[in-house]
């Protein structure tokens, strides 16, 4: 049966993010045949809306208020419930992201919903739509799907690949007014601590130390090696607790969980929970001094040696090749 | 202040996983409190070091789940809850265990609910919210830093490794992020002393609550191991040669650069 699907466009940096092209692709089986609306919420995402036409959306769905600049729990859910109210969908899909995941538990229990967080995949057996999602960190997976009722489910970044942009393709935008007010929370500051941009879980390739980097100036070739390479830096716990970096670089069972196309551990020794962090990454590198190190066993490729000699010594060979593809 | 905790028992992170029928072998595993949880309990025994009060710790599940609250008694808890939920529900979802969790709390009057960001079996992340929205109560999730002054309350929330700053008023829930604090280790006297320490247990009639009311949403159809991975392969030769291959392979085996 076709169904109506509305997918969360979400923005970092006056962009759409990666992760929102993913949830479309996925809407588009989840809508077997149907309508894929694509749903924008801000002070001023107009413009956005026909991007995400031109990945799939076979239409969009505006909510501008000054109080939606920034966001908060309360603000989009009552821009969210408008758009709803409105459409009556048949289910909605978020990005698995900070904003996904605040906002998808409230709307579930809202809406007296089940919810499928963190999707990797989405497929339709008999009719049905089931979504496959990690558990255990990745440790095993699950098949898990809603009988009846709204399909609801949040995508993992990185899993689900996006559809061609399609520059010719244009559709309908149109706005919905929400009363947007009584906000119990209040975003007073926003401290910028991330790297420029290149979101750990969204990246395409992560660069990550662990105890061998000794030190907090011990990530600098990483971030160096990151920077070439167009990725983000992340780290395992026992670089984290060592204090090297901050806590929100931590890749694990506690932690995130990153399923980047590269993966180069540097100085990982490779236990048990550093590996349900990392291990379903379609490419890994390890970089150890120890060859009996169990990192090697998740890794593609390995290299026993020194990562203070090998990182910079690959950086400048990745700035060749780079240069060389131009 | 009237601090309640919501605790969930789960796998030890050093246990294996394996899968027989479709369903976790839990035989012989090791089960602790779900780390992000220990954040909750210790930011709990802290708010209430400085504000006064009581820290109860509840937790949805089966007798099995008595070793973690005695944990989390020992490590400084005034009270447990189990809500033994074996006899009514074969299996539930996030929806179900949020439904048993509003029942109990409705007229408890808390004035913060901690939570774990996330428990590392399920990995869904949903309860928290769930129930503070069953509640009417606001919620922030991944706080870093809470500070309470009166009814005010002033958050650090992690934002993919950026920090927001909130200001909120109480009744409140949270989840809690790594970074929130340093979870301590129950003490020889606090292991005694959380023996006399009282551990109620109810069922869902005790929450005038049928199964009904809570059944799942969600259906697991199958659980399975991810594919294993072929051996890697340790490149050779001297460091300078091993680098260049390397970054040949990613270019044009894994195709990945």
């Amino acid at each position: 049966m076709p169904k109506k699907i509305m997918v969360l466009g979400e923005t970092r940096g006056g962009q759409l993010r990666n992760v929102s092209f993913e949830a479309i692709a996925a809407g588009k089986t989840a809508a077997q045949s149907g309508e894929v609306v694509g749903v924008l919420i801000g002070d001023s995402v107009q413009p956005l809306a026909q991007e995400m036409i031109r990945y799939g959306a076979d239409r969009g769905i505006v909510v501008e208020d000054k109080n939606l600049s920034h966001y908060t729990s309360d603000g989009f859910t009552q821009a969210f419930m408008a758009v709803l109210d409105q459409e009556q969908p048949d289910g909605i899909l978020f990005g698995h992201t900070a904003l996904g995941k605040d906002l998808s538990p409230k709307l579930a229990a809202k809406l007296n919903a089940g919810l499928i967080s963190d999707a990797t995949d989405i497929s339709e057996e008999d009719g049905q739509i089931v979504f496959t999602r990690p558990i255990y960190s990745g440790k095993a997976f699950e098949k898990v799907m809603i009988d009846e009722g709204l399909l609801f489910a949040t995508i993992r970044p990185n899993n689900i690949a996006p559809l061609k942009r399609d520059e010719g393709r244009s559709g309908d935008v149109s706005s919905v007014s929400a009363s947007i007010k009584d906000l119990r929370t209040a975003v007073e500051e926003i401290v910028r601590k991330s790297a420029d941009g290149v979101d750990l879980a969204e990246a395409k390739i992560v660069i990550a130390g662990g105890r061998g980097v000794k030190s907090k100036e011990g990530f600098q070739p990483l971030k160096e090696l990151a920077e070439v390479l167009g990725g983000a830096v992340g780290a395992s716990r026992g670089a984290c607790d060592a204090d090297y970096c901050d806590y929100s670089l931590q890749i694990g069972q506690t932690g995130k969980v990153v399923t980047p196309d590269l993966y180069i551990a540097c100085g990982i020794s490779g236990a048990i929970q550093h590996l349900a962090g990392m291990s379903n990454s379609k490419v890994i590198v390890a970089i150890n001094k120890d060859p009996d190190a169990d990192i090697f066993k998740v890794a593609d490729y390995g290299i026993v040696g020194d990562l203070f000699e090998v990182v910079p010594m690959l950086t400048e060979e990745f700035k060749k090749v780079k240069a060389g593809s131009l | 202040m009237n601090l309640i905790v919501l605790m969930k028992r789960t796998f030890d992170t050093e246990e294996k996983i394996t899968i027989s029928d479709g369903r976790i072998q839990e035989d012989g595993a090791e089960f602790i409190i779900n780390p992000y949880d220990e954040y909750a309990i210790e930011e709990a025994i802290q708010l209430r070091d400085k504000h006064g009060g009581e820290v109860t710790v509840i937790t949805v599940g089966n007798d099995d789940a008595e070793k973690q609250l005695r944990t989390a008694l020992a490590m400084g808890a005034d009270k447990a809850v189990l809500i033994n939920s074996e006899e009514d529900i074969e299996e539930g979802d996030q929806y179900t265990t949020s439904k048993i969790l509003v029942g109990y709390l409705k007229d408890k009057e808390a004035d913060i609910i901690l939570a774990g960001n996330v428990a590392i079996d399920g990995g869904s992340g949903q309860v928290g919210p769930r129930v503070a929205e069953g509640l009417g109560i606001a919620c922030v999730t991944t706080i870093t830093n809470i500070e309470v002054n009166g009814q005010n309350v002033l958050i650090t929330r992690d934002v993919e490794g950026d920090q927001e700053k909130i200001s909120t008023s109480l009744p409140l829930l949270v989840t809690c992020q790594q970074g929130l604090n340093e979870p301590r280790y129950p003490s020889l006297p606090g292991i005694m002393k959380a023996k006399k320490k009282p551990l109620e247990e109810l069922e869902l009639d005790d929450l005038d609550l049928d199964e009904e009311e809570a059944a799942p949403k969600t259906k697991t159809t199958d659980r399975f191991m991810p594919p294993e991975k072929a051996a890697g392969r340790i490149l050779k030769g001297d460091t300078a040669d091993q680098v260049k291959e390397l970054a040949a392979l990613l270019r044009s085996e894994a195709k990945v650069i």
